[in-house]
C-alpha cells in the first residue's frame, strides 16, 4: 500500500493574544492521496488559511500548534525543529502558493533571481544549474523560459501567478497548498489557470490543498471537498457528494447561496448573522446560534463527524 | 416602454499620460489611456442595467462620469431628458448629486475610519441641507439603518466602521446612498469584496430596495452570475467599448459577441462532474493596453474567429441584431 501525501489527525493551533486563545484550527483530521486535491471553503474568518500554514509547520506567531500530528510523505513534522523544517520539509516536502503572492514579488531583482533561492540554499546548486530549472518549470507552467531575465513589472498578473505556480513546483514536492491562487485575477486568466492546475494534477500526479472562499471555482478542480466553519471541518467528503447531496446545513445554505449562470434562481438564499468569534466560540456546535435546525441538543453538545455515507462524513445533530 | 431615465450617448473618457519633458521637446505626440471610448446605453426606471468586464475595460470610469467624480472627454449624459454634461453651477451640481449616487466596491475603504456611523450618514444630510435639527436628522438616520437591516440603530450609530462586519459596512454604505432618496445609484462592484453567503444577502436587500424605493441601479460587475440574478439589461465592455448589449438573460443564454462567449465559457460553476475536464477557452492572447488600442475591431487580436481585411481593417458598429440584443462584430451569425 503507498503512504497517503498527507495526513492530518487530530490537528490543533490556538492563536494566543493577551485576550486568550484564539481556537483557528481545532481538532482537524483528513487525509490526502497521492494525484488528489482537496478543496477547503469556508467563509472568512472560518481558519482555512490558518490551517494552511500550519500545515507547512509555520503558524503565524502568536498562533502555536498544541496538539496533533501532520504527516507529509509518511513522516511526522510536528515537533521538528525550526532548521529541519526549513532544510527537509519546507519546498521540498510541501509547498504553499501564498495569498497576494504574485503582488509580493521583489521589483528589483530579475524573476529568476527570486525563484532560485531554494535551490542555492537548499540544494547547493551553482546558479546556471538553477537557473536551467527555473527555465524547465516555467516551461511546464506555459511560459517562456526567456522570462528567467524579466523584472515582475514586466509580467501580466496571469503570468506573475503562473511564475508564482511555477516556484512553489521547483523543489518538486509531494503536496502544494494553494491559497486562493486566482482570487486577484480576472476571469478568463482565472480560467486559464484553472486549468493549467488541471493539468499540472494530472502530469505530476499532485496533491493539492486549494483553498478558497468560492464554492464555483472548487468545483472545478476539487476531486474531495472539506467545509470548514469556525475552525473546524463541518463536513468532508467527494466533491459530487458534497455539491449534489449535501449533508450539514451550512454547506446547504453555502451552496443555495451561489448565483447561477444558466439557472433562474428566484431568491438566493443567506446565513443571517455572522461566524462566531473564536476567542469564545458558541457551546455546542458552533453553528447553532445561525441554524435554522438548532434543536436542544446542538447548544449543549458538540457533534462530532459522522459518517453519512461512504467517505462523506459530517457533524451536525440533525444525521 | 417608457422614457429612459438615464440616458448615456457617445460618452469617451481619456485619461492623458505622463509625457516627460524631453519628450514634450521632441515633439512627441501626447498619448491617451481610451479608457472609455464611445459608450451609449439607455437606462429604463426601476431596471437594473449591469456593465459587465474585465478589470481595465472601463467599466469603473464610466459608472463615475455618471456620477460626475469625473468630466467626460466627449459625450452626453442626460438624466430624466436634462443634459448633465454642461453643469457648471455648484448648486446644480448639488441638486445632481441628490438625484444620482454612488456605492463603492470596498466597504473598508468607502467609510472615514474616524466617523461614527452617525457621522457617515449625517454628512450626506448637512450637505443637502436635509433635516433641520439635530434630531430630525437622527430621525433619518435611524430609518436608513432600519431600512438596511443594520438593527437595532441605536446600538449601532455610535460605533466606528471597524467595529462592523463586512456586510454590516456595505449595509451602511448602502445607507449612506439611499438616505438622501436618489433616483439613480451607481453600484460599483458592491459585492465582489464580501463571503458568498453575505453577497447574496446585500444583492437581496438592494433588490428589495429596487421595489420599495423605486431606485433604478447601473450595476458594474465583473461577475456574470450575479449579473443574471440582479440585472435586468446587460452591456459587455471591452476595451472602453460595449461590444454586446441585451437583456441580461438573452446575453448568457444566447451570446452573440465572441468576447462575450469566451467570458461565459470562463466562468465557472459549482459542477464537480468536469473538475477532470480542460476548459476550453475561445479566446487567445492577453488584454492589450488601452493607449495603443488595435485598429478595426479592438477585439480582433484575441478574437478566434477575425477574419484578415475586414476586422482588422474596418471598426464595426453596435447593431441590433434580435429584439433589443445588439452586438458589435462583423461575424454575428458566422461562426
Amino acid at each position: 500500500m503507498t503512504t497517503n501525501a498527507l495526513e492530518v489527525k487530530n490537528l490543533k493551533m490556538y492563536y494566543f493574544t493577551s485576550r486568550g486563545p484564539v481556537k483557528a484550527v481545532d481538532d482537524i483530521s483528513f487525509t490526502l492521496k497521492r494525484g488528489e486535491v482537496l478543496g477547503l471553503a469556508g467563509e472568512s474568518g472560518c481558519g482555512k488559511s490558518s490551517l494552511g500554514f500550519t500545515l507547512l509547520g509555520m503558524p503565524t506567531p502568536p498562533g502555536k500548534i498544541i496538539g496533533g500530528s501532520i504527516k507529509v510523505d509518511g513522516r511526522e513534522i510536528v515537533g521538528l525543529p525550526e532548521d529541519v523544517l526549513r532544510k527537509e520539509i519546507r519546498w521540498e516536502k510541501i509547498s504553499m502558493i501564498f495569498q497576494g503572492a504574485m503582488n509580493a514579488m521583489n521589483p528589483v531583482y530579475t524573476v529568476g533571481y527570486q525563484m532560485i533561492e531554494p535551490l542555492i540554499y537548499h540544494k547547493g546548486m551553482d546558479q546556471d544549474e538553477a537557473l536551467e530549472r527555473a527555465q524547465k518549470y516555467l516551461e511546464l507552467v506555459g511560459l517562456d523560459p526567456e522570462i528567467v531575465y524579466r523584472y515582475p513589472h514586466e509580467l501580466s498578473g496571469g503570468m506573475k501567478q503562473r511564475v508564482i505556480i511555477a516556484t512553489a513546483l521547483l523543489m518538486e514536492p509531494t503536496v502544494v497548498i494553494a491559497d486562493e491562487p486566482t482570487t486577484a485575477l480576472d476571469v478568463i486568466v482565472q480560467a486559464q489557470i484553472i486549468n493549467l492546475m488541471k493539468r499540472l494534477k494530472k502530469e505530476l500526479n499532485l496533491s493539492m490543498i486549494f483553498i478558497t472562499h468560492d464554492l464555483s471555482i472548487l468545483a472545478e478542480i476539487s476531486d474531495k471537498i472539506a467545509i470548514m466553519y469556525a475552525g473546524k471541518i463541518v463536513e468532508l467528503g467527494p466533491s459530487e457528494k458534497v455539491y449534489y447531496e449535501p449533508a450539514h446545513p451550512y454547506t446547504q445554505k453555502l451552496l443555495a447561496a451561489i448565483p447561477r449562470l444558466h439557472e433562474d434562481v428566484d431568491r438566493l438564499e443567506f446565513i443571517p448573522g455572522q461566524p462566531p468569534n473564536l476567542l469564545n466560540p458558541p457551546k455546542g456546535c458552533r453553528f447553532n446560534p445561525r441554524c435554522p435546525y438548532a434543536m436542544q441538543i446542538c447548544k449543549e453538545q458538540e457533534p462530532e463527524l459522522k459518517e453519512v455515507d461512504k467517505d462523506h462524513y459530517a457533524a451536525c445533530w440533525l444525521l | 416602454m417608457a422614457e429612459p431615465i438615464l440616458q448615456v450617448k457617445n460618452l469617451k473618457k481619456y485619461f492623458p499620460l505622463k509625457r516627460g519633458f524631453l519628450a514634450g521637446l521632441r515633439g512627441e505626440p501626447e498619448r491617451y489611456v481610451h479608457a472609455v471610448d464611445g459608450v451609449s446605453f439607455d437606462i429604463y426606471k426601476q431596471q437594473v442595467f449591469a456593465l459587465v468586464g474585465e478589470s481595465g475595460c472601463g467599466k469603473s470610469t464610466t459608472g463615475r462620469l455618471i456620477v460626475k467624480l469625473l468630466e467626460p472627454t466627449d459625450g452626453k449624459i442626460y438624466l430624466e431628458g436634462q443634459d448633465v454634461t454642461t453643469i457648471t453651477t455648484k448648486e446644480e451640481l448639488l441638486a445632481y448629486k441628490r438625484k444620482v449616487q454612488i456605492i463603492f466596491q470596498d466597504p473598508f475603504a468607502s467609510l472615514n475610519p474616524r466617523f461614527r456611523i452617525f457621522d457617515v450618514l449625517e454628512e450626506p444630510l448637512l450637505i443637502h441641507g436635509i433635516g433641520e435639527t439635530r434630531a430630525e436628522r437622527e430621525e433619518l438616520i435611524y430609518k436608513a439603518l432600519e431600512m438596511v437591516k443594520v438593527t437595532p440603530p441605536e446600538e449601532y450609530v455610535s460605533r466606528f466602521p471597524h467595529q462592523l462586519s463586512g456586510g454590516q459596512r456595505q449595509r451602511v454604505a448602502i445607507a449612506r446612498a439611499l438616505i438622501l432618496d436618489p433616483e439613480f445609484v451607481v453600484a460599483d462592484e458592491p459585492v465582489s469584496m464580501l463571503d458568498v453567503s453575505i453577497r447574496a444577502e446585500i444583492l437581496e436587500l438592494m433588490k428589495e430596495l429596487k421595489e420599495r424605493m423605486g431606485v433604478t441601479y447601473l450595476y458594474i460587475t465583473h461577475d456574470m452570475s450575479t449579473a443574471r440574478y440582479f440585472a435586468d439589461w446587460m452591456a459587455v465592455m471591452y476595451l472602453g467599448r460595449i461590444v454586446e448589449m441585451g437583456p441580461a438573460k438573452r446575453v448568457i443564454d444566447n451570446p452573440l459577441h465572441p468576447y462575450t462567449r469566451a467570458l461565459l465559457a470562463a466562468v465557472p460553476e459549482p459542477k464537480p462532474e468536469r473538475r477532470n475536464v480542460i476548459k476550453e477557452l475561445p479566446i487567445k492572447g492577453e488584454v492589450p493596453s488601452a493607449v495603443n488600442i488595435p485598429p478595426g475591431c479592438r477585439f480582433h487580436p484575441r478574437c478566434i474567429y477575425a477574419q484578415k481585411g475586414l476586422c482588422d481593417v474596418k471598426q464595426p458598429e453596435l447593431k441590433e441584431y434580435e429584439h433589443n440584443h445588439f452586438a458589435e462584430c462583423h461575424l454575428v451569425g458566422k461562426f
